[in-house]
């Protein structure tokens, strides 16, 4: 199909026709957003579903992994559990793995996570003086694990130019395709 | 004629819809299965000090330091949907000022296809056994726990206990020669 053929669809349209095409160009978008707002209610996470962007879980999780997070208040923390979080100064949440854990009897825990592929605990990663991460800092639990999926977001990210080109193909197709 | 293009993305389709109902039948294969095995293990020799922790608070802590037997055969947890073991030692126990503390005290990881059957004798943990206070000295119930993270191709990551746990105290008094 050459661009030509493209945009003689958009001229055989009249007026309505190219209302309702943009109205469900609109409807795509605005759907996707209600998936992703919706899942955060059923998880209790405020991002469900996250890419796994760096090695240090290797070999359990590499680069491009797809991880489905939960983050219910009332299953406690433990030992052993993959946490999701965030820590002030850094933009990108870390994955990494519970390694000690204290809960005080009003309920406040305090924990120490380390990456499976890293030689020490994650005290260096923190912001500077913090010692232990709290529930305030998990971002979620990870549940669920999908291998590579992950990878066309990676590949967007580092190449934004590639972002832009597949998202204007995407856009211009679905407003100009004839259904 | 169809266009290249066109046949492009129908392959294209076709594979992927291939290949993700292919995993979503492996993740499903899996999903029932018990991964529940047993454990045996014993702690050997054990012994606490009162140092301070520079890796924390440079307050003085307690520190325990054991060895431990452990003997498992977790051959048969291996199925085409697990990936990888994490193993993981944990003390649990209770302290005046903590409610609940979990400390890891050594792990491993095993992949597919490497040896799982374990029979280690007299050997050191991995990590430090700092308690978060001095709740060690003369603390008369520490339970000691085997459990995995099975991580798969695909599906879910469960955190898993085997059955079999270990009890011991700690000494009444502190041991102050070096070790």
């Amino acid at each position: 199909m050459d661009v030509a053929n493209l945009f003689d669809d958009v001229k055989r349209m009249n007026k309505r026709q190219f209302i309702y095409q943009v109205l469900s160009f609109g409807m795509i978008v605005s759907s996707a957003l209600m998936i992703w707002k919706g899942l955060m209610v059923v998880t209790g996470s405020e991002s469900p579903i996250v890419v796994v962007l760096s090695g240090s879980m290797e070999p359990a999780f590499h680069r491009g992994d797809l991880l489905f997070l939960t983050n219910y208040p009332e299953e406690p923390v433990r030992v052993g559990e993959i946490v999701v979080f965030k820590v002030e100064g850094r933009d990108i949440p870390i994955v990494h793995r519970v390694l000690k854990l204290h809960e005080k009897r009003n309920g406040t825990v305090k924990f120490l996570t380390k990456g499976d592929n890293n030689s020490v605990d994650d005290r260096g990663l923190y912001a500077p003086g913090q010692l232990w991460l709290t529930k305030d800092d998990v971002v979620g639990r990870a549940r669920g694990f999908l291998p590579y999926v992950g990878m066309v977001t990676i590949l967007m990210n580092e190449y934004p130019k590639f972002k832009y080109a597949v998202l204007a193909c995407l856009g211009l197709y679905v407003l100009v395709h004839r259904e | 004629m169809h266009s290249f293009l066109q046949r492009g993305n129908s392959i294209l389709a076709y594979a992927l819809s291939v290949l993700a109902c292919l995993t979503f039948i492996c993740f499903a294969s899996t999903l029932f299965l018990n991964y529940v095995t047993d454990a045996k293990m014993n702690t050997v020799k054990v012994v606490v000090k009162n140092v301070p922790d520079y890796s924390a608070s440079r307050e003085k802590n307690d520190l325990g330091f054991l060895t431990f037997d452990l003997q498992t055969n977790l051959t048969d947890l291996f199925n085409w949907n697990v990936k990888q073991l994490f193993l993981y030692l944990t003390a649990e126990y209770i302290t005046p000022s903590n409610e609940l503390n979990q400390v890891v005290l050594w792990d491993k990881i095993i992949l597919r296809g490497e040896n799982a059957v374990l029979d280690f004798k007299n050997m050191n943990t991995k990590y430090y056994f700092w308690d978060d206070g001095n709740g060690l000295k003369a603390n008369k119930n520490i339970t000691l726990t085997l459990s995995y993270n099975i991580i798969p191709n695909a599906g879910l990551l469960p955190n898993i206990f085997a059955s079999g746990s270990h009890s011991f105290k700690f000494p009444v008094e502190y041991t102050t020669t070096r070790m």
